[in-house]
């Protein structure tokens, strides 16, 4: 990890509580959950997604939100029981289907930043989010 | 901001009616709060697929005993135990998903998955659970009343009961409606409130909109211009009818995320279109005319290169028994091409009905089948070694191909009962 000096601190408002770190996986799309993703795979499917094929398991995932069917919260359930869900997630703009998917993937989840993580946080940032605090620590990749 | 609890809801919590409901009610405290809302709304009318056995979720749950307590105790309610689930608080449905009892060998499930599947409708209709089996609730009795609030599940239905009914629903998940169906009560976030139903974008429509096809395709660029935001349209859209609503919701919910629509004259909160935008002004307009029409006509057949047709699929959302009918007088008493299968899938109420008036006897004398409970995206059911389906339906057009990985060609009904007769694509937008 690269030193102090380099990290950016996000803050946010908690969605579901816990305090974990990983790799970022960043997104401008929304999702889809139901017919969007494989949860057997932990990828996204839905075609012309500039995240199609890629696997968000173990993954800090920063996106904007959720859309599509209202299979979400049940499709990133499964996830959760398949072992692919994400670490944790970030994301920008609530809806109904993010907020009952993340409690029911039970991973930290925060949002309402004071500054856009979309912006902020690249692919392979190392990321700490701590949801109980309301802080967000971004290591950038070298 | 922070959550607070009516009496009803804190003796929920504590275990007082018992410990399903507590466990429903601690995971609606938990959605709440994720919401960041301050109070739940009582809801009186619920939808969603409570309890759903699948072969997946039976062999995930195994060593608890993969019965429907089991089921509905840790995958619906995320429980951490499992709890005797009693009869539901209020009036609740479930909606489609499943297998056809009587069609489960067309649509190629197992005697095995069928069990399981009857299994769970059982345990739902145990506990006062309407069995509808449909994403058309609103076809076959389940009309909210003006301002009821509603937890629905079925993105085309939601978006009916907003705009059409101006019921009060969000689009909400299978755990959030098994948890409201039990305690009667749904987070006070979204569409439940008078600021969020206003509109934000305008949509002007300068083309004829008559037909179903038009319908669904104006709600296909609906979607695709306002996201998930509110639309108001005015212009020249013909006379209403629930099925144009249906295909024109389904759409918009489709290729964007539209769960709650005006159009001006037409739908109960938006008698002028100051009334629709209340306070607001329109963020953005947009012009639906003729070159747009032919725009999202050709990006609804951008799936489709062979026009040898070997599945029509009609009845998505479920047909409503006039497209029965309609499917009917176009086939005419003739027999489907021997490369092509028909499915038509539709609700039991209304199979029931078609079956009383003929209309099922003659699709299934043409070769076709009457299909209910599911659709082919849902139950990722198409006839063995489909490579091109054509489908009247906007939404099923965006979903199916993705899905299953097949060719699709978009048109009208009649375009899609040609094509069942004679195995050849030959939809012209017109």
């Amino acid at each position: 990890m690269s030193d102090s000096v380099g990290k950016i601190v996000l803050t946010g408002r908690k969605v579901v509580a816990g305090c974990i770190e990983g790799e970022a996986l960043v997104t401008q799309e929304t999702i889809s959950g139901w017919g969007g993703v494989n949860p057997v795979q932990g990828t996204v499917i839905e075609t012309r997604h500039e995240l199609r094929g890629v696997s968000f398991k173990d993954k800090i995932l920063v996106f904007p939100g959720a859309k599509g069917s209202s299979g979400w919260s049940a499709m990133f359930h499964h996830c959760r029981l398949y072992g692919t869900a994400p670490k944790a997630m970030l994301f920008t703009e609530m809806t109904t289907k993010v907020a009952l998917g993340a409690v029911v993937m039970r991973i930290p989840t925060m949002t309402d930043f004071d500054r856009d993580p979309l912006t902020l946080i690249r692919n392979g940032d190392w990321v700490k989010v701590d949801a109980d605090n309301g802080v967000v620590e971004i290591t950038p990749r070298s | 901001m922070s959550l607070k609890l009516r009496d009803d809801e804190k003796a929920m919590l504590a275990g007082d009616y018992g410990p399903a409901r507590q466990k429903a009610m601690a995971l609606l405290v938990r959605y709440a709060e994720a919401l960041g809302v301050e109070r739940f709304v009582d809801t009186t009318n619920v939808a969603g697929v409570p309890g759903s056995i699948t072969p997946f979720l039976h062999q995930y749950y195994g060593a608890y005993g993969s019965d429907y307590n089991t089921i509905f105790s840790l995958f619906d309610l995320d429980a951490d135990e499992v709890v005797e689930v009693p009869r539901v608080s209020g009036h609740s449905c479930m909606l489609q998903g499943g297998i056809d009892p009587e069609n489960f060998e067309v649509l190629g499930k197992t005697a095995e998955a069928l069990a399981l599947d009857q299994a769970g409708e059982q345990g739902a209709a145990a506990r006062d659970i309407e069995v509808l089996r449909t994403c058309t609730p609103y076809l076959v009795g389940n009309v909210p009343g003006r301002g009821e609030h509603c937890a629905w599940m079925e993105s085309s239905a939601v978006v009916y009961c907003n705009s059409v009914l101006a019921g009060r629903t969000n689009t909400e998940g299978r755990e959030s409606t098994s948890a409201a169906m039990l305690t009667g009560k749904i987070p006070d976030f979204g569409f439940h409130r008078d600021e969020y139903r206003f509109g934000t974008h305008l949509i002007k429509v300068e083309t004829p909109v008559e037909t179903i096809l038009d319908w669904g395709m104006l709600g296909y660029f609906t979607g695709q211009c306002v996201g998930e935001k509110i639309p108001v349209l005015t212009g020249s859209i013909g006379k209403p009818q629930v099925i144009l609503h249906k295909h024109f919701g389904a759409a918009a919910a489709s290729s964007g995320g539209v769960e709650m629509y005006h159009m001006v004259g037409l739908t109960p909160e938006a008698a002028t279109e100051e009334m629709a935008f209340g306070p607001g002004r329109p963020k953005e307009v947009f012009v639906y005319d003729a070159a747009a029409r032919q725009r999202i006509y050709d990006d609804l057949n951008a799936n489709g290169r062979s026009r040898d047709v070997d599945f029509v699929m009609l009845g998505c959302p479920h047909a409503a028994l006039e497209q029965i009918e309609e499917a009917c007088r176009l086939l005419d008493g003739r027999r489907l091409s021997e490369n092509t299968q028909l499915w038509i899938f539709t609700s039991r109420v209304v199979r029931a009905q078609a079956q009383a008036k003929g209309y099922a006897q003659r699709i299934i004398a043409a070769g076709g089948h009457i299909i209910t409970d599911t659709c082919s995206a849902i139950g990722q059911a198409i006839p063995p070694g489909t490579k091109v389906a054509a489908l009247d339906s906007a939404k099923q057009v965006h979903y199916l191909p993705a899905i299953m990985n097949i060719e699709a060609w978009f048109g009208s009904t009649a375009d899609c009962i040609n094509a069942a007769l004679t195995g050849r694509w030959q939809g012209e937008l017109v």
